[in-house]
């Protein structure tokens, strides 16, 4: 057993940062969808939409309810031999959808939490003084419940980010599938994994150290 | 002008307001008092479509709807002919004290947003608070939040303001201070509609004292007629159990 070899893994990092930018891409694009989705399916869950409540219900838990591998799996292998348009779905567009749906689901509880904690008499002074309900929803409601979900969905893309790297089972060459490249080729496992393990961790604190500048500002207006 | 005929209000079984009538001219200062339960801010609820009556007729300045059939702009326009102040003051939390008042004024009435906030800027001055235009509720007193949220019930310029309990959620040495903006108010005739359990009040700045129980009204008239020779023996009951809690009114 030799000791590390260092400079194999100085040599990695340039290598990696190649594909550093689709991981991130898949992770923005994800979050971003999920995002969107999740804050639907939050208003559908709060205002009970008869109908669309309880088929968000199954919705939610069948993507809570399953793992994201088998999800992805579904996505890309079994899915085109039921839906023929889908033949040609690539794995970045599944990992994408994957990650969308999965995250959405459980994004959207918190989302809902976020909102019915809002104190409910600031609801009746907006309406008091002849708010809309959209008017309530996007001047008092929502700019609350922002900055209490905002940790929370933070750490779902903190997860996220991470499980992009599952993308490399579906065939992507992201951060994960070019350092597995790259290992079978040197044979290095440890230093390829531990350099790839270092490059998300880097990631993860740079986003968190981001998520406590963003608190703080959202904070402000409840300091005492 | 504001009228309301025979308000009902039901909650499942329990008829919290049973036909309730009241008249109210401008510039005159009502207060309403009686046992907790007995539905006076049900009352003030339904003026505000906070809660939605189940019967009745309700005439704000040139609104009038029978509540049954009340759409919503008709709801719209008694809130915007309504102001409400809330026990608990329920200022939004996520706007400075400034942004509290002019908040209607941007976005109910579409005002431009400086001329919202120079009037805004006017009010923290009557409520005494301009040196707190800038904070957030959350760092104000209990005293100075409902001070606020009376200028925001203020900035809406509406027919008449209704009170809460505007005081009951206060420690006390902030009621004082409430109080006082209240008076100041009375004094400028803003017509006012106050459930309140402080008798004190009612006997100095009310024009009328309605006593309510059991979702009616009993009795009403000018304070020193009510307070000193009420008619029904539930008002003689009811003030005689409070003004033994609240002495200093008794021997004033």
């Amino acid at each position: 057993m030799s000791i590390l070899d260092l400079d194999y893994m100085v040599g990695l990092v340039p290598i990696l940062l190649r594909y550093l930018p689709l991981t991130l891409a898949m992770a923005a694009a994800g979050m971003a969808l999920a995002l969107v989705l999740a804050c639907g399916l939050a208003v559908i869950r709060v205002l009970r939409i008869p109908g669309l409540n309880g088929v968000t219900l199954l919705f939610i838990s069948f993507f809570r309810g399953t793992p994201l591998l088998v999800q992805l799996f579904l996505f890309y292998y079994g899915l085109p031999q039921v839906l023929a348009f889908l033949t040609r779905i690539d794995g970045i567009t599944a990992t994408i959808m994957g990650l969308t749906l999965h995250f959405a689901a459980y994004m959207a509880e918190s989302i809902r939490a976020a909102i019915v904690g809002v104190d409910r008499s600031q609801t009746e002074a907006a309406l008091s003084i002849g708010m809309t309900n959209g008017q309530l929803m996007r001047r008092i409601v929502l700019p609350q419940a922002t900055r209490v979900a905002v940790p929370t969905l933070m750490n779902y893309f903190i997860d996220m980010i991470k499980a992009t790297s599952l993308a490399f089972t579906l065939g992507v060459t992201e951060l994960m599938g070019a350092t597995q490249k790259e290992a079978a080729g040197s044979f290095l496992y440890f230093e390829a994994f531990i350099t790839v393990a270092v490059f998300y961790w880097v990631i993860v604190e740079l986003l968190a150290w981001c998520q406590r500048r963003l608190e703080t500002r959202l904070n402000e207006a409840y300091r005492r | 002008m504001i009228q309301v005929a025979n308000l009902v209000k039901r909650f499942g079984d329990a008829t919290v307001l049973d036909g309730i009538d009241l008249a109210i001219d401008q510039g005159e200062i009502i207060v309403v008092i009686g046992p907790s339960g007995t539905g006076k801010s049900t009352l003030l609820r339904c003026l505000n479509f906070l809660e939605r009556p189940d019967a009745g007729h309700l005439t704000l300045g040139d609104l009038d709807v029978d509540v049954t059939r009340a759409t919503r702009a008709d709801i719209l326009a008694a809130r915007r002919r309504t102001a409400f102040v809330f026990q608990n003051y329920a200022l939004f939390a996520n706007k400075t004290a400034l942004e509290n008042i002019a908040e209607g004024l941007i976005v109910v009435n579409r005002w431009p947003r400086a001329k919202a906030h120079a009037r805004a800027r006017e009010i923290l001055q009557r409520i005494g608070l301009a040196d707190k235009a800038d904070a957030y509720p959350a760092s104000l007193s209990g005293g100075q939040q409902q001070r606020v949220g009376i200028g925001r019930a203020m900035a809406a310029q509406a027919e008449v303001i209704l009170f809460d309990e505007p005081t009951s959620s206060l420690d006390p040495e902030w009621v004082e201070e409430v109080l006082a903006l209240m008076k100041q108010l009375a004094a400028e005739r803003q017509t006012m509609l106050v459930v309140t359990h402080e008798m004190g009040f009612a006997r100095d700045v009310a024009d009328r004292v309605v006593f309510m129980e059991g979702g009616r009204i009993v009795e009403q008239g000018p304070p020193s007629r009510l307070f000193n020779a009420p008619r029904d023996p539930r008002t003689r009951d009811f003030l005689r159990k409070v003004l033994a809690a609240q002495p200093a009114i008794q021997s004033s």
